[in-house]
């Protein structure tokens, strides 16, 4: 049994953290940085971790510095937001190209321009293409849980590859919510230490790390870059299965709510899922059939589990917090490729949600639902829920 | 109690609207209630209106949604009532506790509001006990008074366990009497 604390989804964040206890933490301190590092540097100023950490002038320095830490052979984590991440961008694109398992936590929000600090996809729908794993939470406590079961994925020998764990901006990042924090010493054994094989401090078997490599290898690299992505699934399922142990909780490419006898599916990734969640019983109690998806594990994207989880429903409302700008929005793609191999295909609609922090209410995606039931659909142009008109 | 209590704090950024809403969740949550409380974040500065919502629920909250239709709105500086519509979705049944000296009758009228309007003097017990203008403590002693959605020993504990190691023993009891004066000086 864990303790229950009433804390926000940075909190959540921080709280992971104190307990993996990271070698080194790198961040930039000022706006757009959230609470997880100001939480996190109490705990490294009263004494709690014994972490190194760097404050330094920009979010391009922190992923470097990360970076650096991570090839010496420590295990080492960042943390960011929107234009944050944005400034990131270079390092972002490399890490995983390095094989080094970082794990930085994100709290998803807009990008300028305009200005807008609220929540959004935008940030990391930007580097989905990167290599990057990426896992979705709905609350402050799937925050804290995901970034436990990351550091344990992104570091298996088999994976080496970077993760990121995205909350909702204020939503989960702000909101305070009970969360129950599992028992230090079991999740201390739980995440372990990182294995030291590769570090660049091992003088014992001096290695490089970011050579030069033209065309005649460049392309292979990339290739075992993908080999190991698609590692994660089974990574992750036993990793998972550990983290049940401590937490009693399942840990799914995603999660499906009501979906058994569903004549319609709303797809959403986090806090939005919740919100969904009172939809579905809204609709189930006039009579409906109704039912929810929720990704969890983003990228790799897990699709013919996905297709078998909605083979049997006739049509599928996928919402995305982010657009991509003359083409269809970055959930919605996927889930339209996924179902892309059935011969009978769900039927399906993109809406565009939520952007810079536009709220959602419970009765839009009731209206969606009806919108869904009633075979009004327009497959090849997104729609807009809560727009202005 | 219904299926989610709501309550929305209507302040100006310094005042705490936000840490108001989270002492109160922080209150319920001791009781084994669930819990949100979350601020709306604009360009904030201090003086700019600021909103703050707490939900209190027997279930889990799974609706990240803001407060439409809350049960309770609190005001900590009646002045924003001017700018901003407080009663907005409260129905006539909820409960509206203003920070004023008097319940008057251009109160009542910047209010919008049909309901019941309670007053608290939450500035004059804050500067008279404390030396400074932080209503939210006694604006929850009236909330209590009003609902008992909490229990004040709920409350006192909250604010020894935050205030304690920030301002220390002397000003955690000054803010446990304004949050009691609150409660005993609530007015129609």
């Amino acid at each position: 049994m864990g303790v229950r604390k009433a804390i926000t989804g940075a909190e959540a964040a921080a709280e992971a953290m104190r307990q993996i206890n990271p070698d080194v933490v790198v961040a930039y301190p000022i706006t757009p940085q959230t609470p997880i590092v100001e939480q996190f540097a109490k705990y490294v100023a009263d004494g709690i971790v014994d972490t190194e950490m760097v404050p330094v002038e920009s979010e391009h320095s922190a992923m470097s510095a990360t970076v650096g830490a991570e090839a010496a052979g420590a295990r080492a984590m960042s943390a960011t937001s929107s234009q944050g991440l944005a400034l990131m961008w270079e390092i972002v694109a490399a890490t995983p190209g390095l094989r080094l398992p970082v794990v930085i936590s994100l709290v998803n929000r807009a990008l300028s321009a305009p200005i807008n600090i609220h929540c959004d996809h935008s940030d990391v729908m930007g580097v989905t293409t990167l290599g990057w794993i990426q896992i979705f939470s709905e609350n402050a406590q799937e925050v804290y849980e995901n970034l436990l079961l990351a550091i344990r994925v992104a570091e298996d020998t088999r994976v080496q590859l970077p993760a990121m764990v995205n909350q909702d901006g204020f939503i989960t990042s702000h909101a305070v919510e009970p969360v129950e924090i599992f028992d230090d010493a079991l999740v201390r054994k739980f995440v372990g230490v990182r294995s030291l094989n590769r570090a660049l401090l091992d003088v014992e078997h001096p290695k490089s790390v970011g050579p030069l490599v033209l065309p005649d290898y460049y392309f292979e690299f990339k290739r075992a870059q993908e080999q190991a992505m698609s590692k994660v699934f089974e990574v992750y399922r036993e990793v998972g299965t550990e983290l049940s142990a401590i937490t009693g909780k399942q840990y799914p490419f995603f999660e499906t709510y009501r979906t058994d006898d569903a004549e319609a599916v709303v797809v959403v990734l986090n806090s939005a899922a919740g919100t969904a969640k009172v939809a579905v019983d809204a609709v189930r109690a006039q009579g409906k059939k109704v039912g929810m998806l929720k990704p969890i594990l983003f990228r790799p994207f897990p699709y013919s589990e996905v297709r078998d989880a909605l083979r049997h429903v006739p049509v599928v409302g996928i919402l995305d917090r982010s657009m991509d700008f003359g083409a269809y929005a970055p959930v919605y793609s996927e889930f339209r490729n996924a179902l892309w191999e059935l011969d009978k295909k769900p039927a399906t609609q993109s809406y565009i949600y939520g952007l810079g922090g536009r709220d959602i209410m419970t009765t839009e995606i009731e209206a969606v639902f009806e919108e869904l039931l009633s075979g009004n659909l327009d497959p090849e142009h997104q729609r807009y829920i809560g727009l202005r008109g | 109690m219904k299926e989610v209590y709501e309550v929305r704090m209507h302040g100006r950024a310094g005042q705490g609207a936000k840490s108001g809403s989270q002492l109160l969740a922080e209150a319920a949550f001791r009781e084994g209630k669930y819990i949100q409380s979350f601020p709306e974040y604009g360009s904030e500065r201090r003086g700019a209106p600021t909103v703050s919502y707490t939900k209190i629920a027997d279930q889990v909250l799974r609706s990240h949604e803001p407060i439409v239709n809350p049960d309770v709105v609190m005001v900590l500086d009646f002045g924003i009532m001017r700018s901003i519509p407080v009663a907005a979705g409260l129905p006539d049944t909820g409960i509206l506790i203003v920070n004023t000296k008097v319940c008057s009758a251009e109160i009542k009228k910047l209010a919008q509001f049909n309901g019941t309007l309670y007053g608290v003097d939450a500035t004059g017990i804050s500067l008279e006990l404390l030396g400074m203008d932080t209503p939210n403590v006694p604006m929850l002693g009236a909330l209590v008074k009003l609902t008992g959605i909490v229990k004040m020993e709920s409350l006192e504990a909250v604010l020894r366990e935050h205030f304690l190691p920030k301002i220390g023993e002397e000003k955690v009891q000054k803010n446990i009497s304004m949050l009691r004066k609150g409660y005993q000086e609530v007015f129609k």
